[in-house]
């Protein structure tokens, strides 16, 4: 909505926002602090000191570099997969009008619209049912399934901004199917699909309650975050963990935003 | 001289005809566009529906299964006896607690979002709109894992609010707080308050966002008809903006709302030991190994976000979306 450009707001909304934002970024901002404290056994503020010992020791940690090395591999994997199957069903969604569009379209938001708990205990009750053992393809398999939805929205959404017309054109131009989509289609949604495998990368790289049931004994880094916040071992590494996938899940998000800010809708409005 | 500068150019702006097999494929699909249609819609389709639809199935099928209490196997005949299981006092006390925690949650998400999301639809222009934007998105994908542990360090009784407090001179309050029953307890970090706190943090960015987009829907000549005909900023407030937010916070609670209601991690690790539906189906399947009672406790979450998708819809509120 929009008011005279003058109006300034009142003080106590101003006082209000501001609260509001500081509530959802000062906590983040403490565990930058934490990763640097000396503090070894309990969460004293203020620390007692500083030091950077505690990144060579994460460093130096197997554990935690196994966790790392499986929670790329299955969110680069299963950002591909929901790439290709979002990809496929925003463009039947959005070009055509067909019977049962509407089911398709739940049927994609559904497995993030229902809590997670639900996703991850229906997939390990089928692997029970169907004596499949866990193991890396079995994490891909749900982590794929609630990505294809960030994929989607963001594909839709440049779809409906993307002129059919310019598909007619380019077949008028005798361009056949592959070349039409290789050469107009593609680089128009490329910058969308690039801002949804982001977002779905990031989205798998932070999972924990599907994973937890479909993980098995294996470790991703939220697995990992989880046992130890559970059970701490040596909490300054879950500091400085907790640091770096703060970091690696941030700048995703910002060359998301960066890509689509342009256009009318905007990349992760909806996780 | 023409021909040569043609070909000087590196991508023609032509390209050359294909034919083939690739060629014929190409007109069969654009001559068929059903057939071009169902081929993009089987691979998502399949996928998710044999994932992701089969598995629920499988789900709700075994919840109709029951334990066997003595050997502790699972009897696969149907039965409502696990549903029966589901209505003792303990369990019931399980799903009350959450739904009421889900309600607290929603309500205070909500009175939190609503600055935020009227400042920044109302009064943030350019750069302001894009930091009040990033402002919102980067809390809600920052690790979900991380952000509890935040409210660990943050909670914890040697941690940062007790010594703020200390500050202040106000650890009088704190302490008068967790003397209380229900909501009190040893410290913040194993007491419902302070999982309720928590839960706010993770959920309020999935509030803002509805509700900001509702708001920016608003005429400003609206809420300034409102105060030249003389409304207070309340009245304003009340018979104006929030009949036209309402939509919006209603979108948001569907998200606050659902989330609170299947998460066992947050009143796991900051919380007591009274258990919530998530944590109750997470140990039901897990250590007791009693996956029908697991299943039919999932089959609460869906049918009261059910119903509560049906009233959200009555309301409007997928608009907001």
């Amino acid at each position: 909505m929009r008011s005279d450009r003058g109006q300034s707001a009142p003080l106590g909304l101003k006082i209000a926002a501001a609260c509001g934002l500081l509530f959802l970024h000062l906590p983040i901002l403490l565990i930058f602090v934490y990763a640097f404290t000396t503090e070894e056994k309990s969460f004293v503020w203020p620390p007692p000191g500083l030091t950077t010992q505690w990144f060579a020791v994460t460093w130096n940690r197997p554990d935690v570099w196994q966790a790392l090395s499986l929670s790329i591999r299955v969110a680069a994997i299963s950002t591909a997969i929901a790439l290709v199957l979002g990809t496929l069903c925003a463009a039947a969604v959005s070009r055509t009008r067909f019977f049962g569009r509407e089911t398709i379209s739940l049927l994609v938001i559904l497995p993030i619209a229902l809590p997670g708990i639900i996703t991850g205990i229906a997939l390990r009750s089928a692997f029970a049912l169907a004596d499949i053992p866990f193991s890396f393809w079995t994490i891909v398999l749900g982590h794929a399934t609630f990505c294809v939805v960030v994929v989607y929205n963001n594909a839709v959404a440049r779809f409906r901004r993307t002129s059919g017309s310019m598909i007619e054109a380019s077949m008028d131009l005798g361009a056949d199917g592959f070349q039409t989509f290789r050469h107009v289609v593609l680089p128009n949604i490329a910058t969308a699909l690039l801002a949804g495998g982001m977002l779905a990368f990031a989205l798998s790289f932070d999972e924990v309650i599907v994973t937890t049931f479909t993980a098995g004994q294996q470790q991703t880094v939220p697995i990992w975050m989880l046992e130890e916040l559970i059970r701490p071992r040596q909490r300054p590494v879950t500091n400085v963990v907790a640091m770096v996938v703060v970091l690696v899940t941030l700048l995703p998000i910002l060359l998301a935003y960066y890509l689509t800010r342009d256009g009318d809708q905007i990349a992760g409005s909806g996780k | 001289m023409t021909t040569a500068a043609l070909n000087s150019t590196s991508a023609p702006a032509v390209l050359p005809r294909t034919g083939g097999m690739r060629g014929a494929l190409s007109d069969i699909l654009w001559r068929r566009p059903q057939l071009l249609l169902l081929l993009m819609l089987l691979p998502p389709v399949l996928w998710l529906g044999i994932v992701y639809i089969g598995s629920l199935f499988a789900l709700l099928l075994q919840s109709f299964f029951s334990i066997d209490e003595f050997s502790g196997l699972i009897n696969r005949e149907f039965t409502l006896k696990t549903y029966g299981d589901l209505l003792q006092a303990a369990n019931l006390d399980i799903i009350l607690r959450t739904v009421t925690m889900a309600a607290l949650v929603t309500l205070a998400s909500a009175i939190i979002a609503f600055p935020i999301a009227y400042y920044a639809a109302r009064y943030a222009r350019g750069r302001w709109k894009a930091l009040f934007y990033l402002g919102v998105m980067l809390p809600l994908w920052s690790s979900y894992l991380v952000k509890i542990y935040a409210w660990k360090l943050i909670l914890a009784k040697e941690g940062i609010l007790t010594w703020l407090l200390g500050k202040l001179n106000l650890l009088w309050l704190l302490d008068g707080w967790l003397s209380l029953p229900i909501v009190g307890g040893n410290s913040l970090s194993v007491s419902f308050t302070g999982t309720f706190i928590v839960f706010v943090y993770v959920w309020l960015p999935f509030m803002i966002l509805p509700v900001q987009a509702a708001l920016e829907r608003v005429p400003g000549n609206l809420v300034e008809a409102s105060s030249d005909l003389g409304a207070s900023p309340g009245q304003t407030f009340r018979n104006v903006l929030f009949p036209l937010a309402l939509p919006g916070i209603v979108a948001g609670s569907i998200f606050t709302f659902s989330l609170t209601l299947g998460d066992y991690i947050i009143p796991q690790i900051i919380g007591t030991s009274r258990l919530f539906i998530g944590q109750a189906v997470y140990s039901q399947q897990g250590t007791a190994g009693n996956i029908p009672l697991a299943a039919a406790f999932t089959v609460v979450p869906i049918v009261i976000m059910g119903f509560y998708l049906w009233g959200a819809k009555r309301m409007g509120a997928f608009d907001a979306l």
